[in-house]
């Protein structure tokens, strides 16, 4: 079967026309982002290419927002969030592929329920608890850290997607390391977690890039900017700024860099994680 | 081998995602319940009032118009979050060139924060924006994308669903690939169309994604917040204030912890339908049930 020319035509005109409106938004920011101060960014007809390109918003909005901070705490955060997941999903997904033990299907249950329960309609316990423990930015950067990261150290789908992972793997390697003389914690760590190394690396991308773009417990919790991870720097930005769009646009830019470096470079996971059965933060 | 074990080192597993799903997860969930219950108005001596909260909420206009916004806005993006991205999915799922390519650019809203994205739209739906420039390109009036309580919703959801459009064709892409060949050509040798061939195999094929996508779409458009928190602020006029931003104003800005805690309540309740159907229909066998 040989698609028709015109068939191909049309295939490839109506990608084209979705991927220039998937980045338009971004065309846009872009171009603003680069428009001296004496173009009109509202004018009529708009203009996508900026008459005199200048990179003066980037190193003004760079000057008066602590951008690169953003980025390190959204770093900070996301990656801890991401190594307490996986250590944490890999514990406990072991025995409950692996060993019958008593309450076995409780703790199943228990966990497969915390699916169920959105995090907004919990969230205000969340926050007084978490004031409770002393884990708020007043107490200190730590503290303040920890508070953003340790409520989703752990959740559901990680758990269950290394389960499955681990209930892939043959027995057999497990039994003959175990007459080798490897004690249980060896086993998991040495045996069994190289071996489930794909599940666990799309267990941390989708962590990661849902840690980054969260905006509702980071923008609950902080009270200081100093600790402000992106979306809430980029949010409290547009307001501060609201009038200057350059700014903003320039701020927003660099914002997205390194998410976007993080996709492409990192993109056949995504794809991967896909078939995986929809991991969503 | 694992019965040669000593019984207690399965809890040694558990235990430590445990302590975390019960301080963040399990005790707030009953103190959500709890404080529901609850009179907060002095917040050191909160008292038992049993169902006066509930009362409180139906009775408020901006409760129930907030349940009824929430509803509008999943009609408004969960048909086009199930049947555009399948449409994307089954275009780029053909041996053409430049797959990869057609497949990051589409995903790429999927990735960039949902804050960026909502600032982005505010500009392109301001008046003199880009919109409106296209609507006057073909004489059309400009509108109030957020200024007009009639469509401010229909904007919001236009954002939402520019942002999940590649992540759901992800979804769709890899179970087509599950699709078998051989049937195409059977429903090509029988005579069918383009169109025909893809709704006599591929629609029948992939019912339990569609259906899986139709679940997981409306449950987080029942949870939308960052859109109109960053873009409407659920105005104009309470047009897209929605349960969660019902919920986060008077937790965390009218400090009415109990009507915000029967309002949980009552999203909780909503999304466990959702979940439940979800659950048993379409993923069991990823839990084993």
């Amino acid at each position: 079967m040989k698609p028709s020319f015109l068939k191909g035509f049309l295939t490839h005109l109506i990608l084209i026309l979705v991927c220039f409106l998937s980045l338009l938004p971004l065309l846009w920011l872009t171009s603003t982002a680069f428009k001296g101060a004496n173009e009109n960014i509202f004018a009529y007809p708009p203009i996508l290419l900026p008459e005199s390109p200048t990179f003066k918003n980037f190193s003004e909005v760079l000057k008066y927002v602590p951008i690169l901070g953003y980025i390190l705490n959204s770093f900070i955060v996301a990656g801890v969030t991401v190594v307490l997941n996986v250590v944490l999903s890999a514990l406990a997904a072991y025995p409950l592929a692996r060993m019958e033990f008593k309450g076995k299907k409780i703790s199943f249950f228990l966990i497969l329920s915390t699916i169920m329960v959105p995090f907004q309609a919990i969230m205000l316990p969340v926050y007084i608890i978490t004031l409770k423990l002393g884990l708020s930015d007043t107490n200190g950067y730590i503290a303040g850290y920890l508070g953003m990261i340790l409520p989703f150290a752990v959740n559901a789908f990680g758990i269950f997607l290394l389960r499955q992972a681990f209930i892939s793997i043959p027995r057999e390697l497990e039994e003959s390391a175990f007459i080798d003389g490897c004690n249980v914690l060896q086993i998991w760590f040495k045996i069994l977690l190289p071996l489930i190394l794909p599940q666990i690396t799309v267990l941390a991308i989708f962590t990661f890039i849902g840690c980054w773009g969260e905006f509702l417990w980071p923008s609950i919790v902080l009270t200081k900017e100093a600790l402000f991870t992106l979306p809430v720097g980029i949010n409290n930005m547009s307001g501060v700024f609201a009038s200057n769009y350059r700014l903003v646009a320039a701020g927003s830019i660099i914002s997205i860099i390194p998410i976007i470096v993080f996709f492409v470079s990192l993109q056949k996971y995504f794809i991967k994680g896909s078939s995986e059965g929809a991991v969503k933060g | 081998m694992y019965k040669y074990l000593s019984k207690g080192i399965p809890y040694l597993f558990l235990i430590p995602a445990f302590v975390f799903l019960a301080v963040f997860f399990f005790i707030p969930f009953f103190q959500t319940i709890q404080i529901s219950f609850q009179d907060f108005s002095d917040i050191y001596n909160p008292n038992f009032v049993s169902f006066e909260n509930y009362k409180a909420l139906f009775a408020q206009k901006s409760f129930v118009s907030s349940i009824l916004n929430t509803f509008w806005f999943m009609i408004l993006c969960v048909p086009f979050l199930v049947i555009f991205p399948l449409f994307l999915a089954i275009l780029i799922n053909q041996k053409i060139r430049g797959v990869t390519l057609y497949k990051l650019l589409i995903y790429i809203p999927v990735v960039i924060s949902i804050v960026v994205v909502a600032i982005a739209f505010k500009w392109l739906y301001a008046e003199s924006g880009l919109l409106n420039y296209f609507l006057s390109l073909f004489n059309l009036p400009a509108l109030g994308w957020l200024t007009d309580p009639r469509i401010a919703m229909i904007s919001v959801a236009l954002v939402t669903v520019f942002k999940g459009v590649g992540y759901y064709m992800m979804i769709y892409l890899s179970s087509l690939i599950g699709v078998p060949k051989d049937l195409y050509e059977q429903a090509q040798i029988d005579g069918a169309g383009e169109f025909q061939k893809h709704m006599t195999v591929t629609v029948p094929h992939l019912m339990p994604t569609i259906a899986l996508v139709a679940t997981i779409s409306s449950i987080s458009a029942l949870k939308v917040f960052v859109e109109i928190y960053v873009m409407t602020r659920g105005g104009p006029m309470e047009s897209t204030k929605t349960i969660v931003y019902y919920i986060y104003e008077h937790a965390f800005e009218k400090l009415d912890l109990g009507l915000a805690s029967a309002g949980a309540v009552v999203l909780l309740v909503l999304t466990l339908a959702f979940s439940l159907v979800n659950l048993y229909c379409f993923e069991r066998k990823k839990y084993d049930l």
